[in-house]
């Protein structure tokens, strides 16, 4: 490359940077967490709420992956100097950045989710991801033949605690003496990005006589949906509708509407409704809850489909109240 | 066969410049010269390892090009590498067919080469046991191998790279006496060599190459050794070394009982004691492999001693640990390796810092490393030992193999130590640089150092000791006076043949066991439960 | 004979290197073209994110500093002959040494508090270091292994602290406690507009002296002779009496102590607090950063420097660029490590034939 080209190509970058500093989009932004784009989980469900924003409202958005965390305060940053609004970021690992960036930025609108972060332009969304794994627990001890079930979380970690202690107490609702195997997927966050390990630990609770597993591993649960299948057992999704990637073989799934959350505010943006504060998305506001469709049909009878239509009925009323977590790190069950 | 005009060049490095050379059929040719000469080079051409840059090749009258060994094979050109190319533990008969086999299946090759090497072996004399196992064998039985591989192969042409390097003066003798059968049966050979002495005994025509040219074609009888040194080094030079007998003063160095044992736990050095004195040199002789090199790095501090003591200026030194060297020095023991390329000198570090390896904490005060006293010091070496190029900044590797002794030689001499070791001072040194050695050599010892030799080269021994012990499988099987001693006698000892223990055929020796059991041997005989082999047959 | 013909020292030090990063670019290049970018833009981009404006620079001398700790950190085990693929899980645990001594000092001005996290995160990174060189010495254990075991163990071993014992109550994330502002390492935009909203700290500062630190130590120092005698050649150190097991120790030891400064610079001043996986790679990549550096300090400011502005390059090119996603950045940036490290002699052949001189007619050689 010659010199010319060189200084040629620097320009231009700088002109680049300069159109895209100087024009002022009003686009909403989409920054994804770690376990990246497409995980077929939590990630992968942002998206396809902005997907889905795209294709309604045909206006555009942007979206970017990050590779470490001294990006997350960079990212968020490039985007709101950019005039970009509302700024969505999946995830937990995002607070402390947003917490440092968004005072800076009054004026852009900024969504976090699975989070609170307390700021006058900020709308933490969270979810009682008990209340859904309450149901798949239920549907998991009545599809369940060996009275053996699991679940495989990604790591030690409260949040997914949170869906593991429900799906606990949604099982020992059906079976009180149902054994339920809990193992992790790995030791920290890299966890999620690991589904050769989801692998070899789903094998081998299936090994030890468990017929129905739930991951709790985002981008790793790939790996915990395969193993079931390849052994002609049954697993259960998590976050996104994973009822596709093994029809016959995965139950069902957890979903939690995340797509729903980031479509809500990008169309509250465009339509001028958008708010600061906390949201909780529960099962009554059917931002959690047990995906049934063509792929497992066959797999749910009507007794099991009751059982979650009841139970389902009793938690928005109040009287089941399932356990969370959180709250004392504690599971009752 | 013959070579014209044959031009090689490594990078900016001519090996060989315009070489012709042509050698009768049925002749035995040497080719001697320094290292470095391009002697190597040549025949790897010839053998097809190396394409030369110009020049032809004619074999029998025909010009052909050479690419591979293959092809060097089907022209009925053989070698014999100086390290041997065998797979140790397969049998004999394997690895002679080994590249040669004539189908998949290997049961018809091996019984027909059972034939031919039955007929090679009464042809030639080359009796060699064809199911013996390659690790079981003498290294003279080796290499007999590998003369037998070329011949299975149908050369008629050998090239053999420095054969003797590994013998004693008896395998020596039986090789030459196979060379000769060979060319009485119309084989060529082609003998590469620095010793002259071999040279004078086995050839019909000489070729002297130095610095990458063919200096003169002679015919062996019409030579001498005189003339053929001063043909390869490009000046007259003084083969006999000049030294004033020796006047010994007090023990220097006292080594006890010493026991040592090689990285597989097996003993090497087996009880052995002696003393040298201020001012006197002791040789070690003795085939390699019989114990020289574990002894000298015991006493140097490179190897731990299992059992025994090492006492200099009549202090022991507890030589046990990795910085055991360290201490010894300390204690005024200096110590020139045997192999200085993979000891003494760290090849990619600069001349002035090899010239203070072992001595560095003395240059500089506190961490600090003192590298204008290290390079001045280091001068002044170059200059009194005519290092060259002068240069202290220059890599080590970038010097001679003669230069590079040197700089090792004018680092242990140059810091007045009270013991001086060394091993295989002048090996892959040119003639010129031996000179100078064995005068430095000579010169420590009249300046009243104490002076522990050990070299295979007989020659040299003979030369420079005033006290002789001949190692054997680890012991010392005999001391004589280089005055009076001569060859055979020192080969008979170092062929582990002694009054003692009177021979003996091969049997014999390896059921040997000692009357007389001592603590040490007792120690000895547990360490090693299994027989040790006799390699001296 | 394989000797090679030596290049011009300049070929070797400076046009090589420069030949295979443009080779990876090139490569790149095409990836970025199968996508449908203009990879020139893609090029200026890339520039333009690393150094073209001051936030920009400063994230490049963020990662710098972690790359140029990390490279040294594998440096310096490489002069004595050890191969130190360690750095990441050293790094790592010099995280747990740098908050402890943050957080028990918290509130301190950063005179006070920065020297102690250095000693700190020295400390831990050296202990974590040393175990693998102390196998080595005392059991032969290779070191290969177990620094990558070592990483391994620091990630499960930290995980489990973090999130059992450092995590305050009622945080989500696994992280410690923060550090309050006033303790952390400042960062130079403090001093320096030029960097605002960017990372870089006077960790970066701290990485320039040990540039210098680690000349000094290993080219006018006994210490660095006798660890370069060793690395060199194991059998003379041993002939010239060098504790070859007492050298790896203290080598590995002080390996380990440089990777730590990566915990300073991420725990200490970037995040003020220990995040989960914080090394996130860098310490991976210091190996890469000391090969193409070919082991020398001058070698790993400039290698550092290049990865440094790959990384920032990198992240504005998957911000700009919408067809680019982080894969192809990473496959970019592979691209580099593989052209500049393993493939780093690939050139070399025809470099030769280019520079090759006339035979000295004086000098010859063979045998």
């Amino acid at each position: 490359m010659t010199l010319t080209k060189f200084t040629s190509a620097i320009a231009g970058g700088v002109a680049l940077g300069a159109i895209l500093a100087g024009s002022a989009f009003a686009d909403p932004a989409l920054i994804y967490d770690g376990g990246g784009k497409f995980d077929k989980s939590f990630n992968e469900s942002a998206y396809n709420g902005a997907e889905m924003y795209k294709k309604e409202t045909g206006n555009s958005y942007s979206d970017l992956e990050i590779t470490g965390d001294a990006q997350r305060e960079q990212a968020i940053r490039q985007f709101a100097t950019k005039g970009f609004s509302p700024i969505i970021i999946p995830g937990f690992s995002w607070a402390t950045a947003l917490t440092t960036v968004a005072p800076d930025f009054p004026d852009t609108h900024f969504v976090i989710i699975d989070s609170v972060v307390d700021l006058p332009n900020v709308r933490s969304v969270v979810f009682k991801e008990q209340e859904g794994s309450y149901l798949v627990g239920i549907l998991a001890a009545m599809k369940s033949e060996s009275g053996k079930i699991g679940v495989v979380p990604a790591f030690n970690f409260d949040l997914l605690e949170a869906f593991a202690c429900g799906y606990k107490e949604g099982a020992k609702s059906v079976n009180p003496d149902i054994d339920v195997l809990e193992t992790y997927v790995g030791a920290g966050f890299e966890a999620f990005n690991d589904p050769g390990k989801a692998t070899e630990v789903t094998k081998s609770q299936l090994d030890q006589g468990v017929d129905v597993v739930f991951q709790v591993a985002g981008g790793a649960g790939a790996g915990v949906l395969q193993a079931a299948s390849d052994a002609g057992k049954y697993g259960i999704g998590v976050d996104s509708n994973q009822n596709y990637l093994h029809p016959g073989h995965v139950l069902t799934s957890m979903v939690k509407r995340v797509d729903v959350a980031a479509y809500n505010a990008m169309m509250d943006e465009l339509n001028g409704t958008w708010s600061a504060g906390t949201v909780v998305l529960g099962l009554a506001e059917e931002g959690v809850g047990a995906a049934f469709d063509d792929n497992n049909a066959d797999l749910i009878t009507p007794e099991m489909k009751a059982a979650v239509d009841d139970a389902t009925a009793k938690i928005i009323s109040g009287d089941i109240v399932v356990h969370d977590y959180r709250e004392d790190k504690a599971c009752p069950v | 066969m013959s070579l014209v005009g044959i031009n090689k060049s490594f990078g900016p490095v001519r090996a060989n410049r315009d070489i012709d050379l042509s050698v009768q059929r049925g002749t035995v040719h040497g080719i001697v010269g320094e290292n470095g000469a391009g002697k190597s080079t040549l025949m790897s051409i010839l053998y097809g390892f190396y394409t030369a840059d110009s020049g032809t090749i004619h074999v029998s009258g025909k010009q052909v090009s050479i690419t591979d060994s293959r092809h060097a094979l089907a022209l009925g050109i053989g070698m014999v590498h100086q390290h041997f190319m065998l797979v140790d533990n397969f049998s004999v008969i394997e690895n002679v067919v080994l590249g040669a086999e004539d189908s998949a299946l290997l049961g018809p090759t091996l019984s027909k080469a059972r034939e031919q090497l039955k007929q090679l072996a009464k042809d030639y004399g080359l009796e060699v046991d064809p199911d013996a196992l390659i690790e079981d064998l003498s290294v003279g039985q080796q290499q007999r191998v590998e003369i037998l591989k070329a011949l299975y192969r149908g050369a008629d042409i050998l090239i053999l790279d420095e054969p003797t390097g590994v013998l004693t003066p008896a395998e020596a003798d039986h090789l030459f006496r196979i060379l000769k059968t060979l060319r009485d049966e119309g084989k060529t050979i082609i003998l590469i060599t620095h010793k002259l002495r071999e040279i004078m005994a086995i050839t019909d025509e000489v070729s002297v190459m130095r610095q990458g040219t063919m200096v003169k074609t002679l015919q062996t009888a019409e030579t001498s050794p005189e003339e053929l040194a001063e043909l390869m080094v490009g000046r007259r030079v003084l083969l006999e070394v000049d030294k004033k007998p020796a006047s010994p003063g007090k023990v220097m160095l006292e080594v006890e009982n010493l026991v040592v044992t090689d990285d597989f736990g097996i003993p090497r050095v087996k009880n052995i004691s002696f003393q040298v004195r201020a001012g006197e040199i002791v040789g070690v002789a003795g085939v390699a492999g019989n114990g020289q090199s574990e002894l000298l790095e015991a006493i140097s501090g490179m190897r731990d001693q299992t059992l025994g003591s090492v006492k200099v200026n009549g202090e022991s030194i507890s030589a046990f640990g990795d910085d055991g060297a360290a201490r010894l020095r300390d204690a005024g023991l200096a110590h020139v390796p045997e192999d200085r390329l993979r000891e003494g000198l760290v090849t990619t570090l600069l001349e002035w810092e090899n010239s203070i390896l072992g001595y560095h904490n003395s240059y500089g005060t506190g961490l600090g490393l003192d590298v204008g006293k290290a390079k001045a010091e280091a001068a002044e070496r170059i200059e009194k030992f005519d290092i060259r190029p002068a240069n202290t900044a220059l890599k080590t590797a970038n010097f001679s193999g003669g230069n590079q002794q040197k700089i090792v030689l004018a680092r242990e001499m140059e810091r007045n130590p009270d013991v001086l070791i060394v091993g295989q001072p002048t090996r892959g040194v040119d003639i010129g640089a031996i000179e100078f050695i064995h005068k430095q050599i000579i010169a420590m010892r009249d300046a009243g150092k104490a002076i522990l030799l050990v070299s295979v080269e007989l020659d040299e021994i003979r030369s420079l000791s005033d006290r002789i012990l001949v190692l054997f499988d680890g012991e010392i099987v005999g001391e004589a006076d280089p005055a009076t001693a001569d060859e055979g006698t020192l080969g008979l000892l170092m062929a582990g043949v002694h009054e003692s223990t009177t021979p003996k055929n091969e049997a014999e020796t390896e059921a040997r066991l000692p009357e007389h059991v001592t603590p040490i041997e007792k120690t000895l005989t547990e360490m090693s439960p299994r027989v040790e082999k006799d390699n001296s047959q | 004979m394989s000797t090679r013909v030596p290049l011009p020292r300049w070929v070797d030090v400076a046009l090589l290197p420069v030949l295979n990063v443009m080779l990876a670019f090139l490569i790149g290049g095409i990836v970025v073209m199968l996508v449908g970018q203009n990879p020139l833009d893609a090029v200026g981009i890339m520039i333009y994110g690393a150094f073209g404006y001051g936030s920009g620079f400063g994230y490049t001398l963020y990662y710098t500093t972690d790359f140029i700790f990390a490279g040294l950190a594998v440096s310096v085990a490489y002069q004595a002959g050890l191969f130190n693929i360690g750095p990441e899980g050293q790094a790592y645990v010099a995280g747990l040494g740098v908050i402890l001594v943050a957080l028990a000092l918290n509130g301190l001005p950063w005179l006070i508090t920065v020297p102690a996290m250095i000693v700190a995160g020295g400390l831990f990174g050296a202990a974590w270091a040393f175990i693998p060189g102390y196998l080595q010495a005392k059991r032969g254990s290779h070191i290969v292994i177990t620094t990558i075991l070592f990483n391994f163990i620091a990630v499960s071993m930290m995980g489990y602290i973090i999130s059992k014992h450092l995590k305050p109550v009622g945080v989500n994330s696994d992280e410690s406690a923060p550090i309050d502002a006033v303790s952390r390492v400042p960062q130079l935009n403090v001093f320096w507009d030029l960097f605002k909203h960017s990372p870089v700290n006077i960790s970066f500062i701290l990485a320039l002296l040990a540039l210098v630190g680690v000349y000094w130590l290993v080219w006018r120092t006994k210490f660095g002779f006798a660890m370069r005698v060793l690395g060199q050649n194991p059998t003379a150190a041993r002939y010239a009496g060098i504790s070859n097991s007492r050298m790896i120790m203290i080598t590995m030891a002080l390996a380990g102590a440089l990777a730590g400064m990566v915990a300073v610079n991420n725990v200490g001043g970037v995040q003020g607090r220990l995040i989960l996986n914080f090394v996130s790679g860098a310490g991976f990549v210091g190996v890469a950063v000391a090969f193409m550096g070919k082991g020398h300090p001058f070698g790993v400011a400039l290698s550092a420097l290049l990865f440094g502005a790959l990384y920032q390059g990198g992240q504005e090119l998957a911000f700009s660029m919408p067809g680019i996603t982080r894969e192809m950045i990473v496959t970019i940036q592979a691209l580099v490590i593989l052209f500049t490290g393993a493939m780093g002699d690939m050139l070399r052949p025809p470099l030769e034939r280019v520079f090759f001189k006339p035979p000295n007619p004086s000098s010859a050689e063979g045998g």
